[in-house]
């Protein structure tokens, strides 16, 4: 086997298991920037894998192909909704927002699963008909070596996922909402004396964190997994957690982060049938994502520092 | 309203509303909500065989729930219990299965690896919390997927042949108590649920009784006071976690070494570690509390699993009264500010 075949093989498998990594991880830095911690990642992309399996095998008739990207829009809508439960708790409730995004990842299982057997009356939804399937880009695929590499046999949503984390570097680096974004993750009480409404951005931060931490869900259940059920997002949104913390809570970072271990991800699944792998016990590439944030936190690769606030509740008034 | 009274309403409140509005979810949704408690309820204590899977359930749940909440008297918020509980229960398991000893030294022998390994397993945050201050949640959260990962490349490869499972633990290992089982209906509980008791005892003697557990509580009051007064903060908080992993390692140990009596390859969690969390929660990180948590959603877990057959409502409706009941504790700012409300009516 070639390089060129080896690496026709690994390229798009990465970017198919790195998008919902890279979409949740976003979320998760938006969440992060406004000074909420987000663990309930997890729960949020459970949420919207639900979403988007119901959505896609109720409506399939009506949108036709448009289905799987119309799923997306619910379970973007659904999943920001349920982060609204993690933003009252924690911004208005000045609850712990660790605990409160512990009891978010128990709460969107169990309403997931219950709502399965409500509507289905079984543990396990249908595969879905429609999925995000595989395409060759128009025009992009014929470019020489690139093309065939990049742009062929994968997945819109690959490429969505790569666009939305420029815009959201744009959108925390240049823009207006995006410095008090930051303004309010670093130092509330000053953000505060400025004028900014730190409530308002810490609930536009999770807001954002629960829709895109949704997308990620519907893109894994509709372009992966292909049904739901209890096992079908597991560990996804811890990792795009890591993703977030390895990129430095930086957009562009948490991408690169996502796309690295989607790569991991993609190894331990191919490896076995790639040449120079497949003596290599798969539990290495498991485990690599965590060890390497782990590392990654001690500072051995850089340090990476949250944002100051993060975690703290902001009480008005107090010092 | 006097603010211990407050502490203890909270809670109570905070369950009360729970099931309050999983009693609205099965109406909702067309379900028989009253079925569906007489089910729970009977699935929990109907007859001496549910009883005594109750008590099975209960038994890790306490471990659980003080290892969360030792490490919370620390000021550390230890997620990774889930982890240090899988790394105990396969210790316990290859000490169960490699030895032949006499019980009287192979049973404590495979419950003191349990707690070694959990211990050593939560040592990691714990050193780099203290040593490049690192936030422990992040670290112990990574650390339960390199766990579990880690666990089951273990048992296909070393414990036994690319195989599922362990064999089972020697019979000199196990916690498994015929006398419990005759007594039970032959449920599958086991002696695990003395350690368990033995072990809040060591909690609320340690904290309570020692010098060394002053000091642990004083560092999560506030670590640069306890630090001015000459306390080591760095080793209180490693050892603090040092011992909440031990915790969590012995709660391993009575899945391991109790309940199943092999390890098996695992897909996902066994989610006992997270609802240590909810135990700690509610149960306001007392040794008393965590007991009587630990009871409550004990009898929820296994109660749940009759809901299906009896009533035919989904057991998943019991994950969603607890997740409601951590959250419900957790905002408990709102619950105060109701209680206050109500306090200032009633001076009128």
């Amino acid at each position: 086997m070639g390089i060129m075949e080896i690496l026709m093989i690994i390229i798009p498998t990465t970017l198919l298991w790195a998008a919902p990594l890279i979409f949740t991880a976003l979320g998760g830095t938006f969440s992060e920037r406004s000074g909420v911690v987000n663990i309930g990642l997890e729960g949020l992309m459970v949420i919207g894998a639900f979403t988007a399996i119901v959505f896609n095998l109720t409506f399939v008739d009506v949108f036709g192909a448009w289905t799987p990207w119309v799923s997306l829009l619910a379970a973007m809508a659904v999943g920001a909704l349920f982060s609204l439960i993690h933003a009252v708790a924690s911004i208005t409730f000045r609850a712990n927002q660790t605990v409160s995004g512990v009891a978010i990842n128990l709460l969107a299982a169990g309403v997931a699963l219950f709502l399965v057997k409500y509507i289905y009356g079984k543990g396990q939804t249908d595969i879905i008909q429609r999925g995000f399937s595989k395409i060759d880009i128009p025009i992009l695929s014929d470019i020489p070596i690139i093309g065939p590499l990049f742009f062929s046999n994968t997945y819109y949503t690959s490429f969505v996922a790569i666009f939305f984390a420029v815009v959201a570097w744009y959108v925390i680096y240049k823009t207006k909402f995006g410095l008090r974004l930051r303004a309010v993750g670093e130092h509330p009480m000053a953000a505060d004396t400025m004028g900014i409404n730190v409530t308002k951005m810490r609930y536009y931060g999770v807001l954002i964190s629960g829709a895109l931490g949704g997308i990620g869900g519907g893109v894994y259940a509709q372009a992966i997994s292909s049904d739901f059920g209890h096992a079908t997002i597991s560990g996804q949104g811890f990792m795009a957690l890591a993703a977030m913390i390895f990129g430095k809570w930086h957009p562009l970072g948490a991408m690169g982060a996502a796309i690295f271990f989607g790569f991991a991800q993609s190894l331990s699944i191919i490896g076995s049938s790639l040449p120079f792998l497949e003596n290599i016990p798969n539990v290495y590439l498991l485990i690599a994502p965590y060890v390497l944030t782990i590392i990654a936190l001690t500072g051995f690769i850089g340090r990476a520092d949250a944002p100051k606030a993060s975690g703290v509740p902001y009480i008005k008034g107090s010092r | 309203m006097s603010s211990r009274l407050q502490n203890i309403l909270v809670p109570v409140i905070a369950v009360l509303l729970g099931v309050l509005v999983g009693t609205i979810i099965m109406i909702i949704t067309g379900y028989d909500a009253v079925a569906g408690f007489i089910a729970l309820w009977q699935g929990a204590f109907g007859d001496s065989y549910f009883f005594g899977e109750t008590i099975r359930q209960i038994t890790p749940y306490i471990l659980a729930g003080l290892a969360v909440a030792f490490a919370f008297r620390t000021g550390l918020f230890n997620i990774g219990v889930e982890g240090q509980l899988i790394v105990g229960w396969l210790a316990a398991v290859w000490v169960g299965v490699a030895f032949e000893l006499p019980k009287i030294i192979h049973l404590p022998l495979a419950v003191l690896a349990a707690a070694a390994a959990g211990a050593l397993w939560a040592f990691i945050p714990g050193f780099l919390k203290a040593k490049y201050r690192v936030h422990e949640v992040i670290v112990t959260i990574m650390l339960n997927y390199t766990a579990l990962h880690i666990t089951n490349y273990i048992i296909r490869t070393v414990l036994s042949e690319k195989s599922d499972r362990t064999e089972s633990i020697a019979e000199s290992a196990s916690l498994r108590s015929p006398f419990f089982e005759s007594l039970t209906d032959y449920s599958r509980m086991h002696w695990g649920i003395l350690i368990a008791i033995i072990c809040v005892i060591i909690m609320w003697f340690i904290l309570e009784k020692t010098t060394r557990g002053f000091e642990l509580k004083a560092v999560g009051f506030n670590q640069h006071a306890s630090d001015y007064a000459g306390m080591n903060v760095k080793r209180n908080i490693i050892l603090s976690m040092v011992i909440s992993g031990a915790f969590a390692g012995l709660a391993g140990a009575m899945e391991g070494l109790g309940t199943f009596g092999y390890a098996a390859v695992k897909g996902g969690f066994t989610g006992v570690g997270f609802d240590g969390i909810a135990v700690a929660l509610l149960g306001a990180n007392s040794p008393i509390g965590i007991v009587l948590a630990a009871i409550l959603f004990g009898s929820l877990k296994v109660g749940a699993l009759n809901m299906p057959l009896q009533a035919g409502v989904p057991n998943e409706l019991v994950d969603i009264i607890i997740a409601l009941i951590v959250f419900f504790v957790a905002a408990s700012y709102m619950i105060r500010l109701i209680i206050k409300r109500f306090g200032k009516k009633g001076e009128k």
